[in-house]
């Protein structure tokens, strides 16, 4: 529902031309624009997301299942951050948390050094669409769209149906665009379900990509995958972190995937633990 | 901008909505359908209502009538005369028509109307059911020597053919002219005998009789349309219905021949007769014998509906065509009034297709029936009216004219009312039924209403995870709440759309497809004898097509305003765990 948006398209991600500086986790980066939240920068601060002593209970009946108990966790601008752990150990909750898809019972999500867990939900909701984007393990592709379109979609949902509309030849050039990086470009115009998993995935990436987030949250991405599959999926991962300097969190149970990241999260009932 | 492209695409890819949205399509024909008949029929209906009642009466509380119509017309013009186009004076009394047929008398109550053929009949369209052109364009009590309308003039292109009326007039009546002659002396003896033998009753000398009564034999009737009436136009001085007991033997024969007051001797040779003539004024010099063969009694307009009946195939069977002779009987105004009856000449017919004035009115001119029924003062020559019949100019208001002359008229003397007023109960019971059936109609669509609130249920629950991925990619709840109203109000254009085209083609092809089920089901869906309509009528009232369709529109969006609410407050996460 975001009618106003400062800039329609930046400029294009390309896994070729990376614009780099070097920043201090060691990864090329770009300085990205504070954008439509319209916070104050906090230039000294590094950290890019932040989850600090969050607290989250589920119900199921009559019984409180704590999930998270004071779970602590700092992403760095740029970095590619594994969050490991056993089932149940909260870890996807955690990862909805900092995506702003629930609302901890306590504790605090910054983003950008700014607390975004208690803002209004419209301001909440320009964050998930254009700030941090998530992809999931079941990809949760619209099974009535195309590929171009849910790799649209993001802008749909952002732009109203007349900037939209003004725009439109940009946008589906950005998606083409997107579509062709992840390799997805002999699959334009087909529907999810005639696409294979890794390639929903690709998909989902794109989506996730279309309005040039800062951040990438990816839940399980390989965990409905063959290792093959996986394995490219978490390269193209790789690539975008490293060429673009988009800060990535991925949530695994997969030690050798976890491997594969700049730095690794333990968490273990609810907590951060030694890694 | 999504939620136009989900709309859409749920709107190809889930045909079970589509199906919810079938009985909102049938209720929106159904609806138009309903109304655009019933509009039809309704409107037709006060044509017909209207037809030949003028815009507002001003009637006589009692039978006399009020005194000297004149000054009532004056008075009429000087109160509201900038809203009346014209007024005219009739005089209406309850009467008895009665006419041979194949040997049996045929008797019927009608309402007896005097006109005034000089101002045009009725203040109203009435000469415009009349069936011989020529008195379209200038009503008059003469009979036509022919050219009375063979095909229904009011019929359009499947105009109902009465080939009886083709000679009609003069025609038909001097065919038989020579039977009435000789019809004529046989009655006159029978008369003569009657009145022997009522001699005390009556009022004006009897003649002596002079000739035994004749028994006159079988009676031809080629073409069903005969009529034996005695066409003798005197007065109701004389014996009026007053042989009961011989009229039995002598069925072609109505015991209703009247002598010339000042006459009683001559009255065994001759009659008088003279339609255009005041019989009651000085008689005849020379009294004549009326020949029906070259003259007429005075003329009458006789309803459709009493002069034929219709037989199975659909065609009129005619008991008397214009040219024929018939009798009727009505009050004086006398204390009390006494029942006297005289002979007229059918000169035409008016069918106004209302088939209770069709069965009920006859119309004869104003001052004849005046001068029968002694309404004339007979030293000044004023007369008496009954009613004074008045036509509004286009725009006025009728209710507003009526007012204004029943401020100027007591209540006490005067009944005055608009042509609504007259048939309120028959217009009132017509809306009433529209409402009714607009009301249960709409039922309909709205019990459309909680079929598409169920399956937009079903269809959130199996979206769920749909919804949950658009707010994970920053959808807000109204955008979700958006994209199921938005296929609500879609749901609901197509459907009352497609039902609106349904509908409309339905009464533009009404006739033929009531022509189609007749056929299939071999059994007459529309019968247009009955209702005297040969097409079904059908008016479509675009405010009333868009009311419907708007209607629909907002029952569906009212459907899935619960539905819609729900998936919008769907929590992201709960709705991505949703399998």
């Amino acid at each position: 529902m975001n009618k106003k948006h400062a800039t329609i398209s930046r400029p294009h991600l390309s896994l070729d031309a990376p614009s780099s500086s070097g920043e201090a986790v060691g990864v090329a980066l770009a300085p990205r624009g504070e954008g439509a939240i319209g916070r104050e920068r906090r230039p000294s601060s590094d950290v890019h997301l932040a989850a600090i002593n969050l607290h989250k209970t589920y119900h199921k009946g009559r019984t409180a299942i704590p999930v998270l108990r004071g779970a602590d966790v700092k992403v760095r601008r740029g970095e590619l951050l594994a969050i490991v752990g056993q089932s149940g150990s909260g870890k996807t909750t955690l990862l909805h948390l900092m995506g702003l898809l629930d609302a901890p019972a306590s504790g605090e999500v910054r983003f950008g050094g700014n607390r975004v867990d208690n803002l209004p939900s419209r301001q909440r909701d320009r964050i998930r669409n254009g700030k941090i984007s998530m992809i999931f393990q079941f990809y949760h592709l619209l099974p009535e769209l195309t590929t171009l379109e849910n790799v649209l979609s993001p802008r749909m949902i952002r732009d109203g149906v007349l900037s939209y509309m003004r725009h439109r030849r940009q946008h589906r050039a950005d998606a083409a665009h997107l579509v062709e990086l992840v390799g997805l470009k002999h699959r334009v115009d087909h529907r999810p379900r005639e696409l294979s998993g890794g390639e929903m995935q690709r998909a989902a990436i794109a989506r996730a990509l279309v309005n040039q987030p800062e951040v990438l949250l990816a839940d399980e991405p390989t965990g409905n995958l063959d290792r093959g599959t996986g394995n490219e999926i978490l390269k193209l991962l790789r690539t975008l972190n490293r060429q673009e300097g988009l800060t990535i969190v991925m949530v695994t149970h997969d030690d050798s995937i976890a491997a594969q990241a700049d730095r690794i999260v333990r968490l273990a009932d609810g907590r951060v633990v030694a890694a | 901008m999504y939620k136009l492209l989900l709309c859409w695409r749920y709107l190809r890819t889930r045909w079970i909505a589509l199906a919810s949205i079938v009985s909102v399509t049938l209720g929106v024909a159904t609806m138009i359908v309903v109304n655009a008949v019933m509009d039809g029929f309704t409107t037709e209906m006060q044509d017909r209502i209207h037809g030949i009642l003028s815009d507002v009466v001003v009637e006589s509380r009692n039978m006399e009538g009020f005194y000297d119509p004149d000054w009532h017309l004056a008075r009429i013009r000087e109160v509201a005369g900038d809203r009346i186009e014209a007024a005219t004076v009739t005089v209406t009394v309850p009467a008895l028509l009665n006419f041979q047929y194949r040997g049996t008398t045929v008797t019927r109550p009608v309402q007896l109307i005097g006109i005034d053929e000089a101002a045009g009949g009725m203040a109203s369209e009435f000469a415009k059911y009349l069936q011989h052109s020529d008195n379209r364009r200038q009503m008059s009590f003469a009979l036509h020597e022919s050219g009375y309308d063979v095909a229904d003039p009011t019929g359009g292109a499947e105009a109902l053919v009465r080939p009886q009326l083709a000679d009609a007039g003069w025609t038909h009546r001097r065919r038989w002219g020579s039977l009435f002659n000789h019809q004529r002396y046989v009655e006159e003896q029978q008369q003569k005998l009657d009145q022997q033998q009522l001699e005390p009753r009556q009022t004006v000398e009897p003649p002596p009789m002079q000739a035994p009564p004749a028994q006159p034999g079988e009676t031809p009737s080629t073409d069903g349309s005969e009529n034996f009436g005695t066409p003798e136009g005197t007065p109701g001085g004389s014996a009026a219905d007053g042989a009961p007991a011989d009229s039995q033997s002598e069925a072609d024969a109505p015991p209703g021949a009247q002598v010339t007051a000042a006459e009683p001797a001559a009255a065994t040779a001759q009659a008088t007769a003279e339609p255009a003539a005041d019989p009651f004024g000085a008689p005849a010099a020379a009294p004549h014998r009326f020949d029906p063969e070259s003259e007429q009694a005075t003329g009458c307009i006789l309803g459709m509906g009493l002069s034929s009946y219709r037989v199975e195939n659909g065609r009129e069977h005619f008991l008397v065509v214009p040219g024929d002779d018939i009798k009727l009987t009505f009050p004086t105004v006398g204390q009390p009034p006494r029942a006297i009856s005289d002979v007229f000449t059918i000169v035409d017919f008016y069918q106004s297709k209302m088939s209770e004035y069709d069965q009920s009115f006859v119309f004869v001119p104003l001052r004849k029936l005046q001068e029968l029924r002694g309404m004339i003062e007979p030293r000044t020559g004023v007369g008496f009216a009954s009613s004074i019949q008045i036509k509004l100019k286009n725009e006025a208001d009728g209710d507003l004219v009526r007012d204004t002359l029943q401020a100027t008229f007591p209540p006490e003397l005067y009944v005055i009312s608009t042509w609504r007023d007259k048939q309120g109960p028959l217009l009132a019971a017509v809306a009433m039924e529209t409402a009714i059936l607009n009301v249960l109609l709409f039922m309909i669509i709205a019990v459309a209403g909680f079929g598409i609130l169920a399956i937009f249920f079903m269809i959130v629950v199996e979206k769920t995870r749909d919804i949950g991925i658009l707010k994970s990619l920053g959808a807000s709840g109204r955008g979700v709440l958006g994209i199921f109203l938005g296929y609500g109000l879609s749901l609901g254009i197509v459907g009352s759309g497609v039902g609106m085209i349904i509908g409309l083609l339905f009464v533009v092809y009404i006739n033929e497809i009531a022509a189609g089920l007749g056929r299939v089901t071999g059994r007459e869906v529309f019968d247009p004898q009955i209702y005297y309509f040969s097409r079904i009528p059908t008016i479509i009232e675009p405010l009333t097509v868009g009311w419907i369709v708007l209607g629909a529109i907002a029952i569906a969006v009212m459907a899935s305003v619960l539905p819609a609410r729900r998936a919008s407050r769907l929590h992201p996460v709960e709705a991505l765990r949703y399998e």
